[in-house]
């Protein structure tokens, strides 16, 4: 039986220089894409994801987070990432990142993103990226901050039949 | 830290060992399989429904993208099991729509399970609501069926994402499952695909 659900690549971060993780070349042949980032960082941000080396306006998101006391939400339109949840400077925290049918040239694309931060919350958000391109690259940083060793992204394709 | 071996006698030793499921793990998995997928064509669809579900797996996943032709910025999709259009679900629901978070539940039983808002038509324009369910169990006889769903969409101008709990209360396997737009159709690219998750 054919794979459905298969790793595309890893990168495991090394040193102490490291400010983004890209993965290029992504093949159309999957239906699905998701990407699991375990990280911890020198000083503590959001995860902020770019397509296809796009720096325009064309993003946007709508978030939801629980901080152990309260819940908020809050969106921001026509900004240059999608935004994830904030990541700590203390553990390696896990952002799970679903891209759903992120070939079909026809549809924008949109990204559900759920965030595990130990010391901070958890979170969930929406991201759309206004582009019918088929994604190819995913850039993955944290508004330029120094990502720790040892923090690890992977990129799966889930194939549909 | 990777997961490298599994000490003899533990119960977890009959587990098929597979490379690519957890970032950076050796892990264990479960298996997941295509069953199905539906794609709506030019015209719409009034609804996707998958039918003929086997019974061989443990859990199901949907996963996929919609968009309703309703005369609004987004709409509701609602699911059904085997065709029951009776009052036997419930759900409870934690929002954000950008300004507040807001929790909520049924008041009684409705006749469907909610999964969360997709964009409509005075929405952005080629902008389609994601959702990743989840349906746990579904083929056992001595249970009511619980789904997790996470859904969203975001419009530019506006944007909502949402954890939704869900209860089906029927101890029948799960042998096809509808989704639709509340009272309108799902307009062309709207597409979902059936995923089988196999246990040991």
């Amino acid at each position: 039986m054919a794979t459905t659900y298969e790793k595309i690549a890893t990168q495991s971060v090394s040193g102490s220089s490291t400010t983004n993780v890209t993965f290029n070349s992504i093949s159309g042949s999957y239906t699905d894409l998701v990407l699991i980032v375990n990280a911890k960082l020198a000083a503590s941000n959001n995860i902020s994801l770019r397509f296809n080396s796009d720096t325009a306006s064309n993003y946007s998101y709508t978030y939801i987070f629980g901080s152990g006391t309260a819940a908020s939400s809050g969106r921001a339109s026509s900004t240059t990432y999608i935004y994830g949840g904030s990541t700590s400077t203390t553990n390696y925290d896990t952002h799970i990142i679903n891209i759903n049918n992120y070939s079909n040239t026809s549809t924008n694309k949109t990204a559900l993103i759920q965030s595990a931060v130990t010391s901070i919350g958890a979170s969930a958000w929406v991201g759309l990226w206004r582009s019918t391109s088929a994604i190819t690259s995913v850039d993955v940083s944290f508004l330029g901050n120094i990502i720790s060793a040892g923090s690890t992204f992977t990129i799966y394709g889930i194939k549909a039949a | 830290m990777a997961i490298t071996s599994i000490k003899t006698g533990s119960s977890f030793t009959n587990l098929t060992k597979y490379d690519s499921f957890l970032a950076g793990n050796a892990a264990y998995n479960p298996s997941f399989e295509s069953i199905a997928t539906v794609t709506v064509g030019s015209g719409g669809s009034s609804s996707i429904t998958f039918s003929s579900i086997p019974s061989t797996y443990t859990h199901l996943q949907i996963r996929g993208i919609l968009r309703s032709d309703r005369g609004y910025a987004q709409a509701g999709n609602i699911m059904r099991f085997n065709s029951d259009t009776g009052n036997n679900y419930s759900w409870h629901g934690l929002v954000g729509d950008g300004s507040s978070a807001s929790a909520f539940d049924t008041q009684g039983l409705p006749s469907f399970m909610y999964l969360g808002e997709m964009p409509a038509v005075s929405g952005l324009a080629n902008t389609f609501g994601t959702v990743v369910i989840d349906i746990l169990d579904y083929a056992n006889t001595n249970k009511y069926k619980t789904v997790k769903t996470l859904s969203g969409n975001d419009r530019n101008s506006a944007g909502v994402v949402g954890l939704i709990s869900g209860n089906w209360r029927n101890t029948a396997a799960i042998t096809s499952i509808s989704i639709k737009e509340d009272v309108s159709n799902l307009v062309q690219y709207s597409s979902l695909a059936l995923y089988g998750i196999k246990g040991v």
